[in-house]
């Protein structure tokens, strides 16, 4: 009998979740297609099926169903409300399943996780597991498993980025968005690879251990309450003393950033910021000029603080 | 110093707002002045870029009034992003140099009531528990007739035989709804103006098109946010419907939450986010009413209606319904606005008079 095969689009929230699903279907013998990275073919398919008005990343994701619709029998499509009591995700997490699923006709892998109504990602992963008609036990072991997994791999991108951060003798930026966008190779490896060639160490900021991080942002914003949003804003914080500079990438026109930006830029301002915001037209060129010159800024405050250093300590 | 409360404009509810901040705090009220085109350029020149429509109409009514001496200021709150407009418009207003206090009504991990009830003992602290939930009841009941009234205004006002009826008699009926000295009276009020309303003749006739009114709560509410919408719609003899008001934010909505998914059929599974889900509730239900068309309105990259778009076409596909979309921001030309709703309003005639 040939495998079922469950696609995974690579987009949104992959890149939060990726290794535990993928993982999961593995564990229980299941084929995983996940689609590759996007590129200019999955965008315009994307751009062409959603509303004008949605943002970038949403755009991609649609791209990304569309390049998936004909090779399984499966999509995952998920839908997350809340993942903390008292906080909320975008409303664009929320309606994701509705929107996919009138959008395209295909079958759907239900995946909902509302913690604040009761429905943690425990149960989520049950009720998938059961729809798929596997049995109990075999699904909470293959999630165990799979979340193990998934820590291990989170908790050794830490360990790396912290032994850059204290060995590493280059400028350090900060670039500081939600890793759909940070990840993505349209939107945030662009600015990664342009960095690295500049011979700049990029932090992430999206990589953190949220038990250090989880009440830091208060210190930018109180009431902030999107988990993304006070997730970035508390690593912002928790790195600020590590790093020479900061970007804050997003893409048009997303909602939680459009406000939270602006807070940060208000409130931190010993620090050299760069707020870049990149939509489907954003050409490469101009990107390449904006961050060079960022750069060069960074690089001559550096000299200057230390000629102010030595003259003090003579 | 003298405190002076002020707070944002939207339609007529600066009335009952009014009247709850005098009985609740001892501060001399201002009420905002009326949206101009210079409140929009203030807002917008020290709004962030991309932020909706609506915190830039507020930041020009804040700035308005800061500049005519008011120094308390209070804001409300929602689902999307507008839970959030509260500390970033401070900050903005701060950073601008004002000296004011700032209040935030609504708190997103609470009830709505029990958090402005704390808000407000901070602002007057003698105010009792029974003083706020008797004038805090009186408010919404003010509210809620005043948007009974309106229902019915916007179902007729197309078809009022002398024009300016309407508007004239619900401006007496607000000016008198301030002096109100409790339930008995409003109620007295209300019935006496509801029976004047219904006196105004008008000429209807049975089968006039009809359009529902849905989307974005200031977009649809705010007459100087959408071009006056609901004028050009009445001057094309067109009944409207509009389910989108303060009652239903903030009381029916509460009792509602089951119903609406059931009422969205087959096309969300989930609730999607502020009133997203309630829009698709509408909009469905109207349509299986048998409604002419849908009007939704939005301000630019609305994050709940954007995702509730994709399921709204749907829905316009599979019960032929047709759907307007309009999205308001700080730069939508008229002229655009005027165009699509007199071809809109052409399409649906046409479709009337082919159905015939």
């Amino acid at each position: 009998m040939e495998k079922i095969k469950i696609g995974i689009p690579r987009g949104l929230l992959y890149y939060k979740y990726g290794d535990l699903w993928e993982n999961f279907f593995h564990e229980l013998g299941f084929e995983v297609v996940t689609s590759p990275e996007t590129n200019k073919s999955i965008l315009s398919k994307g751009q062409s099926l959603a509303i004008d008005e949605s943002c970038l990343s949403m755009k991609i994701y649609l791209g990304h169903v569309a390049y998936l619709i004909d090779k399984v029998d499966y999509i995952l499509v998920p839908r997350i409300c809340s993942l903390y009591k008292k906080e909320k995700m975008c409303t664009n997490f929320q309606a994701l399943y509705d929107i996919v699923n009138n959008i395209f006709d295909i079958k759907i892998i239900n995946y909902n996780v509302d913690v604040e109504k009761g429905a943690t990602e425990k149960k989520a992963f049950m009720k998938m597991g059961k729809n798929l008609e596997k049995k109990r036990k075999q699904i909470k072991n293959a999630y165990y498993r799979a979340t193990r997994i998934a820590k291990r791999k989170k908790e050794h991108r830490l360990i790396k980025q912290e032994r850059l951060l204290k060995g590493s003798t280059n400028l350090k930026i900060l670039l500081v968005s939600h890793s759909y966008n940070m990840y993505d190779h349209l939107i945030g490896k662009v600015i990664s690879k342009l960095l690295n060639e500049l011979e700049v160490e990029v932090i992430y900021a999206d990589i953190f251990d949220r038990k250090k991080i989880h009440k830091k942002y208060q210190e930018i914003s109180k009431k902030v309450y999107w988990t993304y949003s006070k997730e970035l804003l508390g690593s912002i914080i928790h790195y600020y003393d590590f790093i020479d500079g900061f970007i804050l990438l997003s893409v048009f026109p997303c909602g939680p950033d459009s406000l939270t930006n602006e807070m940060c830029i208000r409130k931190m301002k010993n620090k050299p910021i760069i707020n870049i915001i990149i939509d489907e037209l954003t050409g490469e060129a101009g990107l390449q000029t904006r961050i060079e010159s960022f750069v060069d800024i960074i690089k001559q405050r550096k000299e200057k603080e230390v000629k102010i250093n030595n003259e003090e300590n003579n | 110093m003298k405190k002076i409360i002020s707070f944002p404009h939207m339609d007529n509810y600066y009335v009952p707002i009014t009247f709850l901040l005098k009985k609740v705090t001892d501060y001399e009220v201002m009420h905002p002045l009326p949206i101009t085109k210079r409140t929009l350029e203030l807002g917008t020149k020290y709004s962030p870029e991309f932020v909706c429509v609506p915190f830039k109409y507020n930041l020009g009514n804040y700035i308005e009034s800061l500049e005519r001496g008011a120094n308390v200021l209070v804001q409300a709150g929602g689902g999307c992003r507008y839970g959030y407009y509260a500390e970033v418009q401070e900050q903005i207003l701060c950073d601008l140099g004002y000296n004011f206090e700032f209040h935030s009504l609504v708190d997103n991990n609470q009830n709505v009531l029990i958090n402005a009830y704390k808000v407000l003992k901070k602002i007057n602290n003698k105010l009792t528990i029974f003083k706020y939930i008797y004038y805090m009841a009186l408010t919404l009941k003010i509210i809620n007739y005043m948007d009974k009234i309106d229902i019915y205004i916007r179902a007729n006002i197309g078809f009022e035989k002398r024009k300016g009826d309407f508007g004239n008699l619900l401006n007496k009926m607000l000016e008198e709804i301030v002096n109100i000295k409790g339930f008995w009276n409003l109620r007295k009020l209300y019935k006496k103006y509801n029976i004047l309303f219904q006196a105004i003749q008008i000429n209807k006739p049975i089968d006039c098109l009809k359009v529902g009114l849905i989307g974005e709560l200031y977009t649809s509410m705010e007459p100087f946010c959408n071009y006056y919408l609901e004028k050009a719609l009445a001057e094309m003899k067109i009944q409207m419907d509009r389910y989108t008001n303060v009652t239903y934010l903030l009381i029916t909505k509460l009792f509602n939450k089951r119903k609406v998914l059931k009422k969205c059929g087959c096309y969300c599974k989930y609730l999607i986010g502020a009133d997203g889900t309630d829009n698709v509730a509408v909009a469905r239900t109207l349509a299986l009413k048998g409604y002419d068309g849908l009007i939704h309105t939005k301000p630019f990259g609305c994050m709940p209606e954007v995702g509730a778009m994709p399921i709204l076409q749907k829905l316009s596909n599979d019960y032929e319904i047709p759907i307007l979309f309009f999205s308001f921001d700080s730069h939508t030309a008229e002229e655009g606005i005027k165009t699509r709703l007199e071809a809109f309003y052409d399409m649906i005639m046409m479709r009337r008079n082919k159905h015939d």
